[in-house]
Formats: structure tokens, C-alpha cells, sequence
């Protein structure tokens, strides 16, 4: 087969074929996870070194399958490659054998001498394996290892497995297939049919049903429409779409190619973050690839139908992953959303019928026509189908990006995968869940109460939260939850485009008021005032940016409104985290009583006699802070 | 702020040659003004007035862009660029003391953004979707992860010892 | 026949009669929903969520961006809408500097309206008003960026209006404002002083700029003989300053208050606008004649004649060099008047009256300025002398008419029609004795098009015709004819403001949508009500030929009546760009 930018896909089993054949003949393969946080945590050097100790072991390596490489290649080599994110940042570098499934954890360049040694007599280096922290147990595979086990992979099943850059390798997975038959054999009123039987819907955060969002786009009359691919993914905390932009990122590419088919679109574009600078390369690589292929262009894999796909990268704004917002971007505008209707399936892009999604909503679509609807809803709840990527992160063992089905409960979630609380030193901490923030700053906190609560739009509905983008964030007893609110409320404060009243002065003086009850300085009229300007931010903003602003000061009013009187009537922070409320506590047993602390205190707060315990009279004490410095002892705690 | 040494035809010349990559299209006035940020590390005004003339659309516009995105400056940037994450893994996991100690390591008070000699610029950002990291920062498109306030500020360290002495600072 | 759609507002069935938006049903209804971001002439913005309703079964919105639709029940005031209301109206005052007493918008505020009609006795937030330089460098306007609500009306107009763009939003959230590229100062700008940004705020933010005090003190100067020029719009829409219907012609009314203020001369610019006719008419005959510089662009409007200069420099040799009346009537004003009144020159005081806020700019102009000082001294629009009438405690509607002092009091018909858009184009016409086909009326019909067109008979030619009102329109039209003038148009009659100068920034703000077509109408019923309806028959006039000016078009004319135009440094010409768009 020639170099040629015709290929078409008529060729695609060939290039399958070949390309497995290719793997076939290799011995070995070790996938090195390139990944943004391996690469952080320095997965290029392994790579290098795995590469250098393989020839150094007298070995022939295949640094890539590609065809450049055709020649380089004789019958058994090792295959060194790189993937996408396998979800287990924290342990990175992680460096996968195939094809006996031995991961490797934290390795560095000087591990890989021993771990091509050991590929000879198939043992494993017992050193680099995982060892679950509370029992010590060791997992040789990744399937062994807790934070694994309850997990179902399907979007992210070839992030960690093929090269990402290799557009032959997704094909020989059974890439573009799906794709294939759809623009060949299947009418866009039948595929927009399939995807709202399998009840697909969005994970950008509104969960709204992706089939019915094709149709309406179908429905409206003109020759030109786009689809659009969210990948803004600005919640603070989640990592779901960069992954799978960067470990896949032409399942996202074939995604759009199948929605571009269902709802008759000539032109799409995928908007990602500026915070990504790899998922922008792979995705760019990715549509270069597919287009060199004939998969994308102006004759779609040979039926006379174009559809051409750009890369654009954003510019820092959180707003701009609201469709509006992004829109307006792409077309060169401040991102300021614009009121609905029209909806973007009746005006979007330049005002034309316009698709967008959420970048793991098209990346389940190829699966959903690979393995059919039946298999889709195998998995997940009857009104929630299919799996769903969480990013894990907070006070837990375990942080890291998983996919689970829909329905999965918050504590299989957090003590299975997440290998349970953590004190803020890093220490198992198993009384110590306080909440989890999710869905980010648009999201709502659940608590203890929640924790038997399956995971799902309806359910998270139900009490006041939503499934959002993805981001779980843990918190544990230490956490002081009316910072949290002020923490998602600086975030959002921030992040207003200022466009509407509400949201722009609402979420500055709610920022204002939370600051008055951390510094103590709140009375009666706060916290009603801050409820009141809530309802009103989350009843009229204009965009879902502000209406959901408010969601965090909301919910943790609710769940815990004593915390909130505690800081107000009380001027305590029950989580002892609000240094301006902090009030000095001298420990009885640790104080010898040598009295230098009452003579220090400015305003004569302590009392106590020689040699006797000493006590701070927290009303009149100012928290200046001069006891705990001259104590010798370090009997004053608690500022 | 470090006052440029963008000569004006240089400048004119570069921004003619990005223009021209982008078709004079307006609507690509967003990937217009990476491309001149690129170059110079930030938006020189002449090069903004450049694009405006060029792509026929009024300057306030092309000024209310450039200040809308959180990545644009209107203003030089130091040699190095350090971004603290503060989106919420690394917030839960202590970003603030790495911000702190970095803040304190540049002697930079809390409204400054960029040290006297132009060397070091401090921002935050929320997310770099390292959170499986967290606390996280990027210095220079280099990702650091599972940071301390010590091991954030050898880095800064490394950075500043790496740096060859006598290179110019670029405009 | 198939009954009218209704829709339910607060349990009364309204008809749905094509009604952009619910809010103008509402207001068509007789429920006036408060809005800040709404403005007829304007797309929507949805930014101010005041104008919220409660649409049964979908809950809350903003009314100014649903479509009516048969079978939609709303609610305009619910508890919970007028708390949010409330809410957003707190949070707005909380960010502004509220100094209303010193304010000129004072009683026209909406916010300060609003406030009251919501009830709002306290501001619950602490104040985070910014504290933000106000640009006074324009003549036309001065901006406070402290009293902006950020409703986005004057980047709309700025925009959509005169199409200059000249303001914008930058920077985002509590830090956005409107401003000029680079936050530079209006003078600076490419500005061209329509003052339509200032015409469609709610609040102080953006204001025409005063003169009033520097009037007073020539009034109260004993030495000063101080005339004064009223334009033919003013008299059309000062008296809904007092409460009069929006048309309601009060020039014998305006002519008292002028006198009782301390006036000496209270003279008419149609008079000058009569003689401009003339100017133009021998301009535009002798182009034809020569068929030199087609089409002939009309240049009494000062906003129009500084957008050419900026935007359109190509096309600065076919503006009419004939001054505005305003300046007309200074040159005039100046030569004739300190001999008549016995004044000495360096004491006479010219002072116009105008609807307009881009007059002010122009008076400015260093062409327009002889060695006593500039040829105009001090220009008011309607709503300053409105003012001016309130301090002087005179009750307007009570005055007894008086009639003007002549000559330059004195007047066709054809000089008031230029107050509106299309008048120039009829006094033209009128004069030059052109035949129109029926329905050739240009003048006081209903509300115009942006664009009219029109082919009329001139001797044996017939001519092309195109009368335009809104900059942003005009800026279309010259590209076409930069690019060739494909529609062959002979003569361009452009005015800045919607409806022309009945819709001058200058004029009393008003909520009445009609306001404009009923000055509009006014100006033709005086134009009716008139003897003389073409500018030659203007004796008066003829005799300023007779005594100063020669003949039309000749070299004493020239030196007094027309002016030349200049090409104006944008701020892009630094940077010699030439090239522009794509394809341009
Ligand atoms: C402030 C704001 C931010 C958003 N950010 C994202 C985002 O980063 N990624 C995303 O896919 N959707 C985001 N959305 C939701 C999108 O507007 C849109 O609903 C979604 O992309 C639709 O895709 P889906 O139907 O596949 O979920 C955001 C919405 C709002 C209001
Ligand atoms: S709600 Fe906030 S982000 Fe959305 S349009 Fe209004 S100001 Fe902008
Ligand atoms: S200084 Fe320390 S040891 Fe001494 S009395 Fe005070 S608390 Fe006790
Ligand atoms: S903190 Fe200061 S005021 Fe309080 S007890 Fe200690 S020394 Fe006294
Ligand atoms: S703008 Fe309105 S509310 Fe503000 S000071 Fe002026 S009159 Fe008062
Ligand atoms: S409205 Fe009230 S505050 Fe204002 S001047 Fe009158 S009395 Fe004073
Ligand atoms: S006066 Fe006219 S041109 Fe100037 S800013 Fe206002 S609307 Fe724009
Ligand atoms: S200046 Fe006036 S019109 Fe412009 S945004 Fe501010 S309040 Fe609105
Ligand atoms: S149309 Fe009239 S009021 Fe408006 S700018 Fe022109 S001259 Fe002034
Ligand atoms: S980047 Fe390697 S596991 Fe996430
Ligand atoms: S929160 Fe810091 S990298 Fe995501
Ligand atoms: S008038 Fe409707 S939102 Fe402002």
C-alpha cells in the first residue's frame, strides 16, 4: 500500500491486518504511560531508558509500529510504546508488560535494566509492583489492584493500551469501523434512532439525551451544519476529557464523524482547553491523521461527503465551556453566553444548526455502534446507561481518573477504589469522610448520609446534586466546609464573564459575605442575606455558569447549617480551620505551669497557678498568638 | 513592567506573517492573537492595532478579546512563567503553602505577578488536569506534581541556576 | 377569519400581534416590566434579569427574550420575581456611585426609577463601588464608568447604530467595563460624537457633555450681546421636557423662554438651512453638469461628515463642501451681526440650540473659527436649555409665543423639513424643481426605512437617490460605492441618528416609542403651516445674496458657506496597514 493521502477506507482491514501482524511477531511490549502526569513524573526518561537498556540487553526494539519503521523490525523484538493517561497518575511513571499484564509503579530511568531483565525468565521486579497500603498486599496485574477492581472500562479501555499517536494502531483495534458502516450503511434517522435507544446521554454535565439533541439538529432544514466537540473541561479538579483526548483521541475524532453523518454536518471543531497542551497536540495529530487516511475531508471515506475537522485550543476561560460561550469563541468573540433560545441546534456556529458534545459523550458513541445498544445498557441504570469516568481526588488513598457504571455507590467508590479516608498527613483515616464535593463548583456536597447512594443523574437529582462533569472530590474531618464554599465561590467569582447583574455582583457579594463569617465577623443578617442572594444568583442568571454558582453555598448550608451558626453565633470553626475564629487551648498535661504565657498575654487572658495547669479565657483572648510562641512546652494548641 | 524592544517594522513584518497564516479571517481572531502571544509572550498594543487594521474589525473589539481570556497579556511576562494550580485537588492538597512559599522565595507581594528583574512571573491557575498529582504546577510547560513547598522551591532554584548568565531578556 | 392569537398575562388574555418579545406585549398591555439592557432599537442582550416573568410550567425568565407564542401564561410580579428583582437592583447599587442629586441624569435615571418603584430602601451589601477616572475629553460626550450598569445598550448602539465600534466590553466579570480600545480616552478614539451611546443609557454613565454654565456667564455679562440659532428639531421635542406630547411644536414658546433667559437675538438655523439648500442645490446641479463626483454626499451632519473623514477618506471629495446651518449661521452670524446690533465683535456671543451632541465637536473645528474665537461660542442641545428653563423657574407651557427676530429668524418650510431624515434630500428637490412620481414623499410619512431610494426626474435626466439615517447603514451603503457605485446613485442624503435629528443624542430622553415619527410629524406640520415651502423663495435670504454673498456658488459664498474636509489619523495609520481583509 502506497504513502498516498488516498487511502480509503476500503482498506482499513488491510491496514488492521497488517498492523496486528505486525504486533504479532513482537515478544514483548512495554507501554510506557505518557500520559500529562506520567510525563510529570518523568514516564519520558523511562521510556528512553527502557528503549536504551532493551539494546543494551542485546534485544532488537520497535520503538513504533509505524510504518516508517517497517524495516527496523525483525521477528522477536520487544515493542517499547508510549499511551494515554491509565488513570493512576499518582503512581506514575507506569510502565505495563504485555502480554502478561505486569504494571509497574513509580519507575524511574534506573529501574529499567531489571525490568528487561526479568522479561526473559518472565518473573516480575516484586519491588515495582503495587502494594496496597492497608493490607500490603502486592498486585501483579492491574486488574489485581483494589483501585482497579471495581472499575469497567470501556471509554477509557484503550487509553493505557494503544499508542495514541498512531492512528494504524486505533484502527487495528476495530477503529473507524463503526464509522465506516454508518456512512456507508446506515441513514443519519436510523443512527440518531440507535443512540436514543441506547439512552445515551450527555457527560458535559446536563445529562441531556444525546439521540434527541442529534434529531433536533437533524430536523432543521440546510446544507451546512457542525458538530462541535466540547473539550473545555474547565472544572477545577477533573481530568476526565483530557485523558481520553490524549489516550484516544481518535475515538473522540470517529465520534463526531458518526454525528456528523447523523445530523448531515460538512464542518466540526473541537474546542480544548489551553490548560491541555498535549490533548491539543494529540487531538491535532489525531485530525491531521485522519484526514491524511480520506477518513475526514471533503470525501468522507470514499462517499462523496465532506466533512473537515479542526483542532481549536481556548484561551482561558471557564465560561467558554458553556456552548454558547464556546461558540462565541470560536468565532472569534468574547466568550459571553447568549440567552436560550434559540438553542444551538437551531442557531450555532455562524448561526448555523449546530451538534455539540461533550467529549466522552462522543467518545462512547463508536461503542454504542461497534457493540450495539443492548451491550451499551448492559452496564449503568435503566434511566442512566452505560459507565462514567469520575476524577477521584481529595483526601482518599487512591486519587486518580475511573470509570465506573452508573449506579455505582459513593462507598464502593470511595473505600474499594479510592482505598478509603486519609488524614491530611496521607494516613488511613477510617472514620474520617466528612463529604464529597461533586460535579465541581457547579455541583453540590454529599455527605455520610449519601454514601449508599448509586451514582446516577436521577438519583444525584433527587437530593440536590448532579452528576456534573465528573469531579469527586473527598473530604475528610479536618475540612472546614463554609471554606469549600468560599473556595468554589472565588472559583466561579472568577470565572464570571461578567455579562449578567446577578451572577457578576451576586457572586462577588456572596465571596464578601462567606469571607465575613471566616473572619468572624458576621452577624444576624448574613447568612439569611447570603441564602437570599443565592436563590436569586441561581433562579435569573443568565448562563448555567451563575445559575449554578450558588450550588455549593447552597448545598453546604444545608447539610451543614450548623457549621455555618457556628462560625456566626459562635464564632467557633468546628473544623478549627478558620484562623480568625481559631481560639488557644492550653493541653493540661503538656503544661508545667511555669506561668510565663499569663505574664506574656497582653490582655491577661490566662490564669493559672505555679505549677499548675494553665487556662485561656477564650472571650477575652485576642489570638495574637505571643502564648503559644514563649511556651517552652507546647502546651498552647489551636492557633 | 520591562518597557519592549519590539521594533515597530519587525513587529509589523511578524504579525503581517501570522495575519496572512490565518487568512485575515476575523473569526480567527482568537487563534490570531495566540499566534502574536507566541511570539512575543504577550499582546505588544501596536501588534493588537496591527490585527484590528489587518482583519477590519474595530480595536475595542480586538481589546475586549485580548482581556477577556485569562491567557492573554497585555503585559511582558517574566523570562519564566510559574503556574500554581489552585483548582480543587490541589487546594484540598495544600496549594496555598506551595503559592506561599514560592510568593516568599521571589519576594513578591500579593498583588505583584512578576519579580523587578523580569525573571519570574507567579500565577495560579485552576486545574492543569494533573490532579492525580496534586498539588500541582506548571513552570515554563514543564508539569510538577505531588509537590511540597520545599521540593516546589528547589525547583524554582533549579530554574534560576539553569539560567545562563547574560541571555537577554526577550521583549 | 381566524381569531387573534393571545397569550395570558397576569390573567388577562392579550392579543399577540407580532410583538418581538413579551416584554413589548406587556408594555403594549399596559404593564411596563422593568428592564435595563432592552432597547427597541437594539438586538437583545438579556443581561440586566430584571425584566424576569414566570412562564407557567418552565419557570423563570427574562420576558425581553421570549417569543410570544398562543396559549403562553405568564406572571409579571410574583413575590419571588420582585425579591429577585429587588435582588439584582441592590447588587447593582452596591457597585455604583450613587450621587443622584448631583447626577445630570437625576430623574430620567432607570436605576434611580427602578429603585423607587422596587421599594429598595437599603443597600444590604457592602459597597464595592469602583472609583474609575471619568473621561471628559470628548466635546460630545463625557463617560463615568462609576455610575455603568454594564447593560451594554451603548456598545450596541456604538456598534449597530453608528457602526464605528468604538466602545466595548473589556476585561471580565466584577473587573468588565465599557471602553475604548486600550482604555483610552474618547478623544483619542475614532469617536465620531453621535452621541447614541449617551441617547440609549439608562443611567449617568455616559452624558452629552454641558455647556450650561459657560452660557450663564456670558448671559450674566452686561458687555456680551449673546444671540442664539435654535435648529429645527429642538422645537419639536422640548416640550415633552414639560410634559408636552412628543410633536408638539412650541417654537413661539421657545422663542419667550430664550428672551426671558437673557437672549438679546433669538434667530432660526433653518434660515440657514435655507440657504444651504440653495448652496447645494447650485453644488449639486453643477456636479451633475459636469458629472464630477457623483454622488453628491450631503454634509450637515457633523457625526457623518467625521465618519467619511475616518472611515471613508476615499470619499471626502464627494461630500457637499457647503457648510452645516449651524455653521452657516456662525460665519453669517459673525459678519453681519456686530454692525447690526452694534456690538463689537469680540462681544457677541453666538449660541445654538441643537439635538445634537456631534454639533458640539463641530463647533470645535479649527475651520469654523475666525480671529475673535470659534464662529459658534457655546452649543446646548434641547434637554441643557430644557434645563436652563427649569433653573430660571420659567413655567414653559404657560409662556405667550413670540415670534423670532429677523432676519435670521425667518424661514421656509423647507428649512425646518431638515430636522428629520429625508428633509435635506425634499428642500433639494423643492428647489431644483425636480418631478417626482407618486409616493415620492419624503417627509413626515410613517417610520422610515433605513434606506430609502429613489429615482426622480431633473430636467431631461433622471437621478438616483438614496436617503439613509444610522451610521452603521451609511458605512454599508459607502463600501458599495467605494467598490464602484453599482446602483449609480447621484445624491446621498446620510444622517447620523435614527429618524435623523428628531433623534438626536441632544433631545429629552424619552420612553415613548413613537417619539421620534410624532417630532417627525411635527416638523412637516410646521413645514404645512409655513407660506413658503421652497428654500429660494426665501427672501430674507436672497437679500443676504443681494448684500454679502453674490450670487450661488460664488467666491463670497464659498468664503462664508463652505468648508473642506480632511482625511483623520486613525490609529492604525502608525503602523501603515493598508491592506485590509480578506478579500476587501
Ligand atoms: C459554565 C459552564 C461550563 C461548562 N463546561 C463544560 C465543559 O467544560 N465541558 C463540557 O463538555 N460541557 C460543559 N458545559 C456544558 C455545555 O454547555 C454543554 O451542555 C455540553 O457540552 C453538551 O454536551 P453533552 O450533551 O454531551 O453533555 C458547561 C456548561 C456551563 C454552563
Ligand atoms: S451567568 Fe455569569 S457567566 Fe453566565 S452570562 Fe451571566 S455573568 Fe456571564
Ligand atoms: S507557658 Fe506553657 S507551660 Fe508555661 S504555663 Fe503557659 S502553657 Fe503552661
Ligand atoms: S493568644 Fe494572645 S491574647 Fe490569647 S491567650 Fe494567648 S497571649 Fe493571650
Ligand atoms: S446614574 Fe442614576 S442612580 Fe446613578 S447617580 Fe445618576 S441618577 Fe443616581
Ligand atoms: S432623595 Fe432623599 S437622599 Fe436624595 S436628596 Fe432627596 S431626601 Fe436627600
Ligand atoms: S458618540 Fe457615537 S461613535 Fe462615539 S462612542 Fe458614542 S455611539 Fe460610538
Ligand atoms: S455606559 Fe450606560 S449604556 Fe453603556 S453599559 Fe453602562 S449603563 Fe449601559
Ligand atoms: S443626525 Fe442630526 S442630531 Fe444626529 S448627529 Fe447628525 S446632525 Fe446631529
Ligand atoms: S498520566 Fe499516567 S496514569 Fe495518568
Ligand atoms: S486541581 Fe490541580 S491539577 Fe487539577
Ligand atoms: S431587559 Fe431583559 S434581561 Fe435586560
Amino acid at each position: 500500500m502506497s504513502n498516498s493521502q488516498d487511502v480509503l477506507i476500503a482498506d482499513l482491514a488491510e491496514l488492521a491486518r497488517e498492523h496486528r501482524s505486525l504486533a504479532d511477531t513482537t515478544t514483548h511490549r512495554l507501554v510506557v504511560c505518557a500520559g500529562s502526569g506520567c510525563i510529570a513524573s518523568g514516564a519520558l526518561a523511562v521510556h528512553d531508558a527502557l528503549v536504551a537498556a532493551c539494546r543494551a540487553a542485546g534485544l532488537d526494539v520497535v520503538v513504533s509500529l509505524r510504518r516508517e519503521d517497517e524495516h527496523a523490525h525483525r521477528d522477536g523484538a520487544v515493542h517499547v510504546s508510549g499511551s494515554g493517561c491509565q488513570g493512576f497518575c499518582q503512581m506514575g511513571p507506569l510502565v505495563a508488560v504485555e502480554p502478561d499484564g505486569t504494571l509497574y509503579v513509580k519507575v524511574t530511568p534506573g529501574d529499567a535494566g531489571e525490568i528487561v531483565a526479568s522479561l526473559r525468565d518472565g518473573t516480575a521486579v516484586e519491588r515495582l509492583l503495587y502494594r496496597e497500603p492497608r493490607h500490603g498486599q502486592i498486585c501483579r496485574r492491574r486488574a489485581e489492584i483494589p483501585f482497579y477492581e471495581l472499575q469497567t472500562r470501556r471509554v477509557l479501555a484503550e487509553c493505557g493500551r494503544i499508542d495514541p499517536e498512531d492512528v494504524r494502531e486505533y484502527i487495528a483495534h476495530g477503529g473507524y469501523a463503526a464509522a465506516w458502516s454508518v456512512w456507508h450503511e446506515t441513514g443519519p434517522d436510523e443512527v440518531c434512532a440507535r443512540i436514543e435507544a441506547a439512552g445515551l446521554r450527555g457527560r458535559g454535565g446536563g445529562g441531556f439525551p444525546t439521540g434527541r439533541k442529534w434529531r433536533l439538529t437533524l430536523d432543521q432544514p440546510g446544507d451546512h451544519k457542525c458538530v462541535i466537540c466540547n473539550g473545555d473541561e474547565g472544572d477545577p479538579g477533573a481530568f476526565m476529557d483530557r485523558s481520553v483526548m490524549e489516550g484516544n483521541p481518535h475515538s473522540v475524532v470517529e465520534g463526531m464523524l458518526i454525528a456528523a453523518h447523523a445530523v448531515g454536518a460538512d464542518r466540526g471543531v473541537v474546542y480544548v482547553r489551553a490548560e491541555y497542551p498535549l490533548a491539543v497536540r494529540r487531538m491535532r495529530r489525531a485530525a491531521r491523521d485522519a484526514h491524511e487516511l480520506g477518513l475526514l475531508g471533503d470525501d468522507v471515506m470514499g462517499t462523496g461527503r465532506p466533512f473537515r475537522l479542526e483542532v481549536m485550543e481556548g484561551a482561558g476561560a471557564f465560561v467558554c465551556g458553556e456552548e454558547t460561550a464556546l461558540m462565541a469563541s470560536i468565532e472569534g468573540h468574547r466568550g459571553m453566553p447568549r440567552p436560550k433560545p434559540p438553542f444551538p441546534s437551531e442557531r450555532g456556529l455562524h448561526g448555523l444548526p449546530t451538534v455539540i458534545n461533550n467529549v466522552e459523550t462522543l467518545a462512547a458513541v463508536p461503542l454504542i455502534v461497534r457493540d450495539g445498544v443492548e451491550e451499551f445498557r448492559r452496564l449503568g441504570t435503566a434511566g442512566s446507561p452505560g459507565t462514567k469516568t469520575f476524577a477521584l481526588t481529595g483526601h482518599v488513598a487512591n486519587t486518580g481518573l475511573i470509570e465506573v457504571p452508573f449506579g455505582t455507590t459513593l462507598r464502593e467508590i470511595v473505600e474499594t477504589i479510592g482505598g478509603g479516608v486519609i488524614d491530611d498527613d496521607g494516613r488511613p483515616d477510617a472514620d474520617g469522610f466528612k463529604a464529597v464535593q461533586i460535579g465541581g463548583p457547579s455541583g453540590g456536597c454529599l455527605t455520610a448520609e449519601h454514601l449508599d447512594l448509586p451514582l446516577d443523574f436521577d438519583s444525584l437529582g433527587e437530593v440536590g446534586a448532579m452528576v456534573g462533569s465528573g469531579g469527586l472530590v473527598v473530604m475528610n474531618r479536618t475540612t472546614c466546609m463554609v471554606q469549600v464554599a468560599r473556595f468554589f465561590m472565588q472559583f466561579t467569582q472568577n470565572e464570571s464573564c461578567g455579562k449578567c447583574v446577578l451572577c457578576r455582583e451576586g457572586t462577588r457579594q456572596m465571596l464578601g459575605l462567606l469571607d465575613r463569617v471566616i473572619a468572624g465577623e458576621a452577624d444576624a443578617a448574613t447568612l439569611p442575606l447570603l441564602q437570599r442572594t443565592a436563590r436569586a444568583v441561581a433562579t435569573a442568571s443568565l448562563c448555567g455558569l451563575g445559575k449554578t454558582a450558588p450550588s455549593p453555598v447552597l448545598s453546604t448550608l444545608h447539610h451543614f447549617g450548623d457549621e455555618y451558626a457556628a462560625h456566626v453565633d459562635e464564632r467557633r470553626c468546628p473544623a478549627g480551620r478558620c484562623k480568625a475564629l481559631a481560639v488557644p487551648e492550653i493541653v493540661a498535661e503538656l503544661c508545667r505551669g511555669c506561668t510565663i504565657c499569663a505574664r506574656k498575654c497582653p490582655v491577661g487572658a490566662i490564669t493559672g497557678d505555679k505549677k499548675q495547669p494553665h487556662v485561656i479565657d477564650p472571650d477575652a483572648c485576642t489570638r495574637c498568638g505571643v502564648c503559644a510562641e514563649v511556651c517552652k512546652f507546647e502546651a498552647v494548641v489551636g492557633l | 513592567m520591562t518597557t519592549t524592544t519590539v521594533s515597530r517594522d519587525g513587529l509589523r513584518e511578524t504579525v503581517r506573517g501570522i495575519l496572512d497564516d490565518h487568512g485575515r479571517d476575523p473569526g480567527r481572531l482568537i487563534p490570531i492573537l495566540q499566534a502574536v502571544q507566541e511570539e512575543y509572550h504577550y499582546l505588544p498594543a501596536p501588534a493588537l492595532t496591527t490585527v484590528a487594521a489587518a482583519l477590519g474589525v474595530p480595536e475595542a473589539r480586538v481589546y475586549g478579546v485580548a482581556t477577556f481570556y485569562a491567557h492573554f497579556s497585555l503585559e511582558p511576562k517574566g523570562r519564566h512563567v510559574i503556574r500554581v494550580c489552585d483548582g480543587t485537588a490541589c487546594h484540598v492538597r495544600g496549594s496555598r503553602d506551595l503559592l506561599d512559599a514560592l510568593r516568599a522565595e521571589l519576594s513578591l507581594g500579593e498583588a505583584e505577578q512578576t519579580t523587578p528583574d523580569a525573571m519570574f512571573t507567579l500565577e495560579t491557575v485552576s486545574c492543569i488536569g494533573a490532579c492525580g498529582l496534586a498539588p500541582a504546577m506548571v513552570v515554563d510547560d514543564q508539569i510538577h506534581g505531588l509537590l511540597t513547598p520545599e521540593a516546589a522551591v528547589a525547583i524554582l532554584r533549579d530554574v534560576r541556576d539553569g539560567d545562563e548568565p547574560g541571555e537577554e531578556v526577550p521583549a | 377569519m381566524s381569531e387573534t392569537p393571545t397569550m395570558m398575562v397576569d390573567g388577562r388574555a392579550i392579543p399577540i400581534a407580532g410583538q418581538r418579545n413579551v416584554l413589548e406585549l406587556c408594555r403594549e398591555a399596559g404593564i411596563e416590566i422593568p428592564s435595563f439592557c432592552y432597547h427597541s432599537d437594539l438586538s437583545v442582550f438579556g443581561a440586566c434579569r430584571l425584566c424576569l416573568v414566570e412562564v407557567e410550567g418552565h419557570g423563570v425568565t427574562t420576558s425581553c427574550t421570549l417569543v410570544p407564542e398562543p396559549g403562553l401564561r405568564i406572571h409579571t410580579s410574583t413575590a419571588e420575581i420582585r425579591d429577585m428583582r429587588k435582588v439584582g437592583v441592590e447588587l447593582l447599587l452596591a457597585s455604583h456611585d450613587m450621587s443622584c442629586p448631583t447626577c445630570p441624569k437625576g430623574s430620567h435615571c432607570k436605576l434611580q426609577n427602578l429603585a423607587r418603584r422596587l421599594g429598595v430602601r437599603e443597600v444590604p451589601f457592602p459597597s464595592a463601588t469602583p472609583h474609575l477616572p471619568v473621561d471628559r475629553s470628548s466635546d460630545a460626550i463625557e463617560i463615568n464608568p462609576n455610575r455603568c450598569v454594564l447593560c451594554g445598550d451603548c456598545v450596541r448602539a456604538c456598534q449597530e447604530i453608528s457602526g464605528t465600534g468604538v466602545l466595548d466590553f473589556a476585561h471580565r466579570g466584577n473587573r468588565a467595563t465599557v471602553s475604548a480600545a486600550f482604555g483610552r480616552s474618547l478623544a483619542e478614539t475614532e469617536c465620531v460624537g453621535c452621541g447614541q451611546c449617551a441617547r440609549v443609557c439608562p443611567t449617568g454613565a455616559i452624558m452629552p457633555r454641558s455647556e450650561v454654565e459657560n452660557v450663564w456667564r456670558d448671559l450674566d455679562d452686561p458687555r456680551k450681546t449673546v444671540v442664539v440659532q435654535i435648529a429645527p428639531a429642538v422645537r419639536v421635542a422640548i416640550g415633552e421636557a414639560f410634559g408636552l406630547a412628543a410633536g408638539t411644536v412650541s417654537t413661539g414658546q421657545l422663542t419667550a423662554a430664550l428672551r426671558r433667559l437673557g437672549f438679546d437675538q433669538v434667530y432660526d438655523t433653518a434660515f440657514a438651512a435655507d440657504l444651504t439648500v440653495v448652496e447645494e442645490t447650485e453644488e449639486f446641479t453643477r456636479r451633475l453638469a459636469h458629472d464630477e463626483r457623483l454622488p453628491l454626499l450631503t454634509s450637515c451632519c457633523p457625526a457623518w461628515v467625521q465618519c467619511v473623514e475616518r472611515f471613508h477618506p476615499g470619499l471626502i471629495d464627494n461630500l457637499s463642501s457647503c457648510r452645516s446651518p449651524q455653521q452657516m449661521f456662525g460665519s453669517l452670524a459673525r459678519r453681519l451681526l456686530p454692525e447690526r446690533l452694534e456690538s463689537s465683535p469680540e462681544d457677541l456671543v453666538v449660541v445654538s440650540i441643537m439635538p445634537c451632541t456631534a454639533k458640539k465637536t463641530e463647533a470645535r473645528r479649527p475651520e469654523f473659527a475666525g480671529p475673535e474665537g470659534p464662529d459658534v461660542d457655546h452649543v446646548l442641545t434641547t434637554r441643557e436649555l430644557a434645563r436652563m428653563i427649569d433653573e430660571r423657574g420659567l413655567v414653559f407651557d404657560e409662556l405667550a409665543p413670540e415670534p423670532m427676530d429677523l432676519p435670521m429668524g425667518f424661514k421656509t418650510g423647507a428649512g425646518l423639513v431638515f430636522g428629520a431624515t429625508g428633509g435635506v434630500t425634499e428642500a433639494v428637490l423643492r428647489h431644483a424643481g425636480a418631478v417626482r412620481s407618486a409616493g415620492g414623499e419624503l417627509q413626515g410619512a410613517g417610520d422610515p426605512e433605513p434606506v430609502r431610494t429613489l429615482s426622480v426626474a431633473l430636467g431631461d435626466r433622471v437621478l438616483k437617490l438614496a436617503v439613509v439615517h444610522g451610521l452603521a447603514r451609511a458605512r454599508e451603503l459607502m463600501e458599495e460605492i467605494e467598490a464602484g457605485n453599482p446602483d449609480g446613485y447621484d445624491l446621498v442624503e446620510v444622517m447620523a441618528c435614527p429618524g435623523g435629528c428628531v433623534g438626536g443624542a441632544g433631545q429629552p430622553p424619552t420612553t415613548h416609542p413613537g417619539a421620534c415619527r410624532a417630532r417627525a410629524r411635527g416638523l412637516a406640520e410646521a413645514d404645512r403651516s409655513r407660506q413658503l415651502h421652497t428654500s429660494g423663495a426665501n427672501h430674507l435670504v436672497r437679500e443676504c445674496y443681494d448684500e454679502l454673498l453674490e450670487t450661488p456658488g460664488s467666491e463670497a459664498a464659498h468664503d462664508l458657506l463652505h468648508t473642506r474636509y480632511h482625511r483623520r489619523p486613525r490609529p492604525s495609520d502608525e503602523l501603515a496597514v493598508v491592506d485590509g481583509p480578506a478579500g476587501a
